[in-house]
């Protein structure tokens, strides 16, 4: 029962120099043991050989449940509906369509070399590799990078209206500073466009039946039964029935977390409580820390605020960021004469200038900010001026490249970009982080596979652009079949219905919980309690982490977790569409998540992609990591309540590219 | 700004509606519409009462959840989704009336809250190209003009929000259904089932009890993403095709 027996030990929070044993322990090593021991490039082929196969007639006796319907889990279930598995998945929205997937902008990955400038699988899988700062699985992006081009002619096929050109092929463009250009995309709507030729995959299976597809059910349990993932626990948001389902295996596809944060570009509903069931339940969870923080979004305008929007990074491709010299100059930006002015990017990176990667360019704008020489309500923004491309180019040639985000972003705040400079600021976006997987996608419980954002496994400890709908649909349509396939070879596994202990067990924890939330009847409403996690994890556990800010962050974790099982306010009943009780079951998971996040960052005492500690830098203040410490990925285990999470290390090894520190002076 | 909202309650799809004002003072106009509605719930939460339902998630304008009508107009008085319009649309002392999409067809599942499971099944009925995972060829094997892949994109950036019923005086999910045949039927890819895929749609559309096109075009006034009326002529004439060659 998440938080009902809350931890009260007072956390140590003076400078140390030992391991943090008291807030976590160190278990035994852990091993991808599934990737065959051959050259990096004959990894998957090999993999595939000898993974066994299913008679086609055999299929329709298995079951499958897969929870989430974007990216990874809607190609999923299209794929393995059509191969004849008998499928049910699950979605909380009222469509299958609207998975946050919908909202991906920029566009996806593929090694297809249509611009011959040099790219190949290769090129892919190295640009990823370093993009992670070597903090990933060479196995799996590896095999990233080789289905990347499958995906590109699945999705065309599907009849994805990507960009052309005029001879009819389809158009390429650079993103996210690399060297080639292998980005498709379809205007700055890709994800929407994947998402819905994946849709629309489900749906003719669900016409052909082989998915079922609940909507507006959200899962709250996995059941672990003799060893295995054998089904689920789904709450029926309209009529508050609490469902159990069973299948022979269960793969989660319920995306990424970055709502523990409260403010972030994610949807509203997206959450992190199936991944934490299952991880309450024994998966390892991967890497929490490793959470990407996007620096071109719209800056909070008040306390109100339900969310952030994210605007394409090809702003700084012709915007310069600034923000006045002096702190507290609440002169308006027209009056600010360009001495008085801070280009500070262009100032300390030279070479790239505005164009430094993601969390370079999000940590710059948060120093300048607590310095107090932010701009807009709070002080929280930077300017991304576009005065003098309208000078060079004229503001018809800017119109007509950035036109729909100037009007987005006129839409939002109300201002025209075109007269005076956007405000942005940072937001969380995305995480790499996620439950453990080995190189079949499985989590370390037999059966419970987990695709897409929800797994941790190839962005490492950074994302690079594009890369995101690339993963989520190289899961769906071209690993997990294979992976999963191997798994259920050795089903059906034997029936088991609502009477096993466990299946039990694991509703009676859901509606125990269920009555808990609403039986405190306190004096707070959850979003309360959301918003105060997120300015924890954001002061603490964002854009720059010391150990003295992790520490506190436990401590204040720990009591805001004591306080909501104390003191939170659910109105209404469970058998009824009750929007409330279903943030709090969210916003309790987050909290607990929200303190592994920190021990996980505290424990890695050093600076590598997203995830930057101040006590870990260059004299330049770039990040600096440690390889010989943490090359490794940190997979942990449950510790029960009350009790320490373990850490278990998985070494990385990287015998294809050389570790190198990564420099944009 | 001070505002009155009066909002439809409805307990369950059974229970009789009705609406209830509510006093909101300090309303900033930069606040997102549903903002202001969370805002509201907040306070109803305190105070011991239910909090209004609604749908939302993106709140960017792109995943289609929410849809409300804010004085008579589905998304309100702009042209966009209801989570991307903003309290600067109104003033101080405006009285604001808020209302769940109107269609027997989408049936109201509480307060503002609606069962759009319809749009599913309409897709389920035909709105995709069949393309078995691992039989696609090589994607540059097919050229598609650029016009055609650009119109084609056009229509394909339906939401699915709803909103065409909403306005549509005679419940009608035309623009909808016809979005998703422009789209398909634009591209080289969506020939082959081009006459079953038209049949199946237009058929699920009438047993869902959408009602007839009328050409009056409230649908593309107030889509939020400027989906054209002329893509329900392209419906037609692919509908009129299709039985022309007995294929009903």
């Amino acid at each position: 029962m998440g938080g009902l027996n809350p931890m009260t030990v007072t956390v140590n929070t003076e400078a140390r120099t030992d391991d943090f044993t008291d807030l976590y322990d160190l278990g035994a090593p852990i091993a991808d043991t599934k990737a065959p021991d051959v050259d990096v490039t004959k990894r998957w082929d090999t993999r595939r050989f000898e993974a066994k196969l299913v008679n086609p007639a055999n299929r329709r006796k298995l079951k499958v449940i897969i929870v989430g319907t974007g990216l990874a889990g809607a190609s999923a279930a299209a794929t393995l509906g059509e191969a004849g598995y008998q499928v049910t998945s699950f979605c909380y929205q009222d469509s299958p369509r609207r998975a946050h997937s919908i909202a991906a902008q920029g566009g996806i990955n593929a090694a297809k070399n249509y611009r011959n400038d040099g790219d190949s699988i290769y090129r892919l899988f190295y640009d990823t590799v370093k993009g992670g700062d070597f903090r990933s699985r060479e196995s799996n992006v590896y095999r990233l990078a080789q289905v990347s081009v499958e995906i590109i002619d699945q999705c065309v096929a599907q009849g994805v209206p990507f960009a052309r050109e005029y001879g009819g092929l389809l158009d390429n463009r650079s993103f996210g500073g690399v060297q080639v250009s292998r980005t498709f995309y379809a205007r700055g709507q890709t994800g929407q466009q994947l998402l819905l030729g994946a849709y629309q995959a489900l749906e003719r299976q669900v016409a052909a039946g082989t998915v079922v597809n609940h909507t507006r059910h959200e899962m709250l349990e996995v059941i672990v039964a003799d060893g295995r993932a054998r089904g689920v626990i789904v709450r029926d948001m309209v009529t508050g029935e609490i469902e159990t389902h069973f299948a022979d295996a269960v793969v989660l596809a319920t995306g990424g977390y970055g709502n523990v944060f409260f403010l972030s570009t994610n949807a509203m509903g997206c959450n992190v409580t199936a991944n934490w069931r299952a991880h309450r339940k024994g998966a390892y969870f991967g890497n929490p820390c490793y959470t990407q923080i996007h620096p071109t979004c719209i800056p909070v305008s008040g306390d109100y605020q339900s969310k952030l929007t994210l605007m394409s990074e090809s702003l700084r491709n012709d915007g310069r960021i600034w923000v006045p010299k002096k702190a507290g100059d609440d002169r308006p930006a027209s009056q600010i004469p360009e001495e008085d002015r801070d280009y500070y990017l262009e100032r300390q990176y030279p070479s790239f200038g505005n164009l430094v990667p993601r969390d370079i360019a999000s940590r710059a704008a948060k120093y300048v900010c607590d310095e107090g020489r932010g701009v807009g309500p709070g002080g929280l923004g930077v300017y991304l001026d576009f005065a003098d491309a309208i000078t060079r180019l004229g503001r018809d040639t800017v119109e007509a490249k950035y036109g729909n985000l100037f009007d987005m972003y006129a839409q939002i705040t109300g201002e025209n970009p075109y007269e005076t400079p956007m405000r942005i600021y940072p937001a969380v976006h995305y995480t790499m982080g996620g439950l453990w997987v080995d190189y079949d996608l499985q989590s370390s419980i037999t059966g419970l596979f987990v695709t897409g954002e929800a797994n941790f496994s190839d962005h490492g400890a950074n994302r690079l652009g594009a890369s995101a709908l690339m993963q989520g649909l190289a899961d769906g349509y071209f690993v997990l079949p294979y992976t999963l396939a191997n798994y259920l070879a050795d089903g059906p596994f034997d029936a088991i219905d609502e009477t096993h202990p466990a299946a039990v067990e694991a509703k009676k924890q859901v509606t125990d919980r269920i009555e808990k939330l609403l039986s405190v009847n306190g004096t707070r409403t959850v979003d309360s309690f959301h918003r105060e996690l997120g300015n924890i994890m954001w002061e603490y556990c964002g854009m720059a982490r010391s150990e003295g800010g992790l520490l506190k962050a436990i401590e204040l974790i720990r009591e805001l977790r004591t306080e909501f099982w104390r003191n939170v306010k659910v109105t209404g009943v469970n058998e009824d569409l009750n929007q409330t009780l279903e943030r709090a079951g969210r916003v309790a998971d987050f909290i607990d998540l929200g303190e592994l996040m920190c021990i996980d960052a505290l424990h890695r005492r050093e600076s590598c992609g997203g995830h930057f500690r101040v006590e870990s830098q260059t004299e330049d203040g770039e990040a600096l990591r440690h390889d010989d410490e943490f090359a490794y990925v940190a997979a942990w285990e449950f510790g029960g309540d009350g009790g320490k999470p373990i850490l278990h290390k998985e070494a990385l090894i990287y015998q294809n590219v050389e570790m190198k520190q990564r420099s944009y002076k | 700004m001070k505002i009155t909202v009066r909002v439809w309650r409805q307990a369950n799809p059974s229970a009789e509606g009705k609406m209830v004002a509510y006093d909101l003072d300090h309303v900033s106009e930069h606040m997102s519409f549903l903002e202001m509605l969370d805002v509201l719930n907040e306070r109803l939460t305190l105070e011991g009462e239910e909090p209004i339902a609604f749908d939302s998630d993106c709140r960017e304008g792109i995943c289609g959840m929410c849809g409300l009508v804010i004085n008579g107009l589905a998304h309100g008085p702009e042209r966009t989704t209801t989570c991307q319009l903003h309290m600067r649309s109104f003033k101080d002392g405006d009285v604001i009336d808020i209302e769940p999409w109107r269609s027997s067809s989408f049936p109201v599942v509480k307060d503002l809250v609606v069962d759009r499971g319809a749009f599913d099944r309409i897709i389920a009925a035909g709105g995709y190209i069949s393309a078995p995972t691992g039989s696609a060829p090589e994607a540059n094997n097919l050229p598609v003009p650029k016009a055609d892949a650009d119109h084609a994109f056009e229509a394909a950036t339906c939401i699915g929000c709803g909103a065409c019923v909403a306005a549509c005086p005679n419940g009608s999910a035309m623009l909808f259904t016809a979005a998703k045949i422009t789209h398909l039927g634009l591209l080289p890819q969506g020939q082959p089932e081009r006459t079953s895929r038209v049949i199946g749609m237009v058929e699920q559309h009438d047993a869902e009890g959408f009602g007839n096109c009328t050409n009056i075009g409230e649908c593309t006034a107030a889509c939020p993403k400027g989906i054209p009326l002329d893509t329900i002529s392209r419906l037609n004439r692919d509908l009129l095709g299709a039985l022309a060659k007995g294929k009903a």
